[in-house]
């Protein structure tokens, strides 16, 4: 077995263990029952871009970034959080889940959501201090929504929701920031207002990783592109890895000829 | 002779019992909060069935050992490890077989209280006499409770309550968002063990009185009533703790001037009492708002298409909109508009046109939201920003109703 295919693998530790990139990734593999959703995976982040995971429905890509959260426990692989193992850097991660992955019948205001994104500092027992609450709301007026902070979060559209997620996650204060579909199903003045809060965070020199899916604004909002169906596809800048290629071997038949053409010369 | 009981001037023992049920009353309405919200209510009904099993067991272990077999807390401890087998079965079967856990809650229950059932009959017929008692641990009763018995329930329902009281927070985050929490670090199974091991203390310290065929309502009922008042986590487990908490103390008030009621139905029975008031009563999501609200929100509706239509010279076709705007002294019987009728029709059309321009402008965004086709505009914006709008939709500015 050559010393490329077992890295491949992720059976021999590579050089990159000590590489402080915010996120790498080995030899992930992720199945539900007995087929793998991910399949000998390796990702490496890099610093202060904004990646964007793409592929079909289906093709892993929320999965591989719960296996890498630790959300999901993976079958083989790890991950490497600016070189250490995930354990120590919780606080450096922030993640935004799926939207439609809680119940928002639940009984809580949004400055409450924002709120959980402070647990690591408050834990179990810390009281609620005026420090904490300007905190959230600081994080509220990023996103726009410091006059909802009262609001029970049911009565709040989809894109409203999906900017509370972003506050919360905003609250964590972390270096990596992880957002699962961030603009699925969310009106035009929330995306504008997503896309501007996380591009400021690419200028504080953060990293911010996103699943998306719609090919026409990769070009626009993202620096790098990770593709994925299954295994990996390709990984790069969005110039050299967002070709039509690659986009033909990520999806398949699934996209016309004519879309992938129009996507790789948006890109190009 | 109730007023006594409530009061607790029926005695030492009485008061005893009643106190001890008001804090395991407290203890379950708080930890059922949190089953509730997880959405795993049912699964308590698989612990307290599982509980039977375990102190019939517990009752031949003692009896064999040449002790008393109704000692309370060597009961508890049995119905206790044997809930904590159902449980350890439901959380098996739902994790590593592809059943649901509803099947998995039925299977469990079913076999544990079946299995219990026998056990107290071999129990009846081996030593009779000594068993009788052990049936109060179906539907519960305070009759010939004892100071010790009173302690351990009071206790137990004290120190559960603490428990939840330390994991409010960790448990919250895991029942809104389980992924966000474990991102987070925090150890969702083990905080759903918890949950589960809390609701599990609730019932074991609770059989005595409530029996453990009810419990259950103990760990329901409350919070589900507690949810009509509030939208806030926190309020609803304070809430339900205070339902849960009056419910056992009335229950067991009334039980005690009536020895021969079973406890736990009438503390069911109390409970029920109170989520049916507000599950009608309750302001913003009992069933009389609703229906108020609906009756007032389609009254407007139709006064407002009445107005657009009488503005754009339109017929009305409904007769229950003419009918409110006649009564509103707005249109005559033959759905001619009246002076004041075309004032507010004329400002009705005009703020349509608003509200259009400030749903477009995305720096109105706070606003726009509460759009709804209905609300006045001066109740949303100020009239220095009706007069920019008004100037934008180059109309005339600053017009009066």
């Amino acid at each position: 077995m050559s010393v490329e295919l077992a890295s491949n693998l992720g059976v021999v530790p590579g050089a990159e263990e000590t590489n402080n990139s915010p996120l790498v990734v080995r030899g992930m593999t992720v199945s539900y029952g007995q087929k793998p959703v991910v399949f000998s995976v390796d990702m490496t982040v890099q610093e202060g871009a904004m990646t964007a995971i793409i592929g079909p429905n289906g093709a892993g890509k929320s999965t591989l970034l719960k296996a890498a959260l630790g959300i999901v426990r993976p079958l083989a692989g790890h991950a490497l959080v600016f070189g250490k193992s995930l354990k120590h850097q919780r606080h450096r991660i922030a993640y935004v889940p799926q939207r439609a992955s809680v119940d928002w019948d639940f009984p809580t205001r949004v400055i409450d959501v924002v709120l959980m994104g402070l647990y690591r500092e408050l834990g179990l027992l810390r009281r609620v201090r005026q420090v904490h609450l300007d905190k959230v709301t600081a994080c509220l007026e990023r996103v726009g929504m410091v006059d909802f902070a009262d609001r029970q979060i049911g009565q709040l559209s989809g894109g409203q929701q999906q900017r509370v997620f972003l506050a919360r996650a905003l609250a964590q204060g972390a270096d990596l920031y992880l957002l699962d579909e961030p603009f699925a199903g969310v009106d035009a003045a929330t995306e504008k207002a997503i896309i501007s809060v996380l591009k400021g965070l690419r200028e504080e020199g953060k990293t911010v990783v996103a699943v998306h899916h719609d090919l026409s604004t990769v070009h626009e909002y993202f620096d790098r592109v990770f593709m994925i169906n299954t295994r990996k596809i390709a990984e790069g800048s969005v110039a050299a890895a967002f070709t039509s290629e690659n986009l033909d071997k990520a999806y398949g038949g699934r996209l016309a000829t004519g879309q992938i053409d129009q996507l790789a010369l948006t890109a190009s | 002779m109730l007023w006594d009981a409530l009061s607790l001037q029926l005695g030492y023992n009485a008061t005893l019992v009643t106190i001890g049920a008001c804090f395991l009353g407290v203890a379950a309405g708080v930890t059922g909060t949190f089953l509730f919200l997880r959405k795993r209510a049912l699964v308590s009904d698989a612990i307290s069935h599982a509980t039977l099993p375990g102190v019939g067991l517990a009752f031949m272990i003692m009896v064999y050992f040449g002790g008393d077999g109704r000692n309370l807390p060597g009961l508890l401890l049995g119905s206790a490890i044997s809930a904590g087998l159902g449980l350890l079965c439901v959380s098996w079967l739902t994790r590593r077989t592809r059943l649901a856990e509803d099947a998995a809650i039925g299977s469990v229950l079913s076999v544990f209280f079946g299995f219990g059932i026998v056990l107290l009959t071999i129990i009846q017929t081996m030593s009779s006499g000594r068993a009788a008692g052990l049936e109060s641990f179906l539907l519960g009763s305070t009759a010939g409770m004892l100071w010790n018995d009173a302690m351990v329930i009071a206790g137990g329902g004290a120190a559960t309550l603490v428990l939840v009281l330390l994991l409010r927070r960790p448990m919250g985050l895991v029942a809104f968002d389980p992924e966000f929490a474990a991102a987070s670090g925090v150890d969702v199974a083990r905080i759903d063990l918890a949950i589960m091991g809390l609701a599990m203390a609730v019932t074991v310290v609770g059989l005595k009185i409530v029996g453990l065929i009810l419990i259950v309502a103990m760990l329901i009922i409350p919070p589900v009533t507690a949810r009509f008042w509030t939208d806030r986590t926190d309020r609803v487990a304070l809430i339900s703790g205070l339902c849960g908490g009056v419910a056992a103390w009335v229950g067991a008030a009334i039980s005690a001037i009536a020895p021969a009621l079973p406890t736990g139905p009438i503390i069911v029975l109390v409970s029920f009492a109170m989520f049916a008031v507000s599950l009608f009563l309750a302001p913003n999501r009992g069933v009389l708002a609703a229906v108020l609200r609906h009756g007032r929100f389609q009254r407007r509706v139709h006064l407002r298409q009445g107005l657009l239509a009488l503005a754009q010279g339109q017929p009305i076709y409904e007769s229950y909109t003419l009918r409110l705007l006649r009564r509103a002294g707005l249109a005559l019987p033959d759905g001619v508009p009246t002076e004041a009728g075309k004032a507010r029709a004329a400002k009705a059309l005009r703020d349509e046109k608003r509200w259009e321009l400030i749903r477009a402008d995305q720096s109105f965004e706070s606003a726009a939201a509460l759009y709804d086709g209905l609300r006045e505009i001066e109740t949303v914006l100020t009239a220095d920003q009706i007069d920019e709008i008004d100037l934008r939709m180059g109309g005339p500015k600053g017009v009066v109703a």
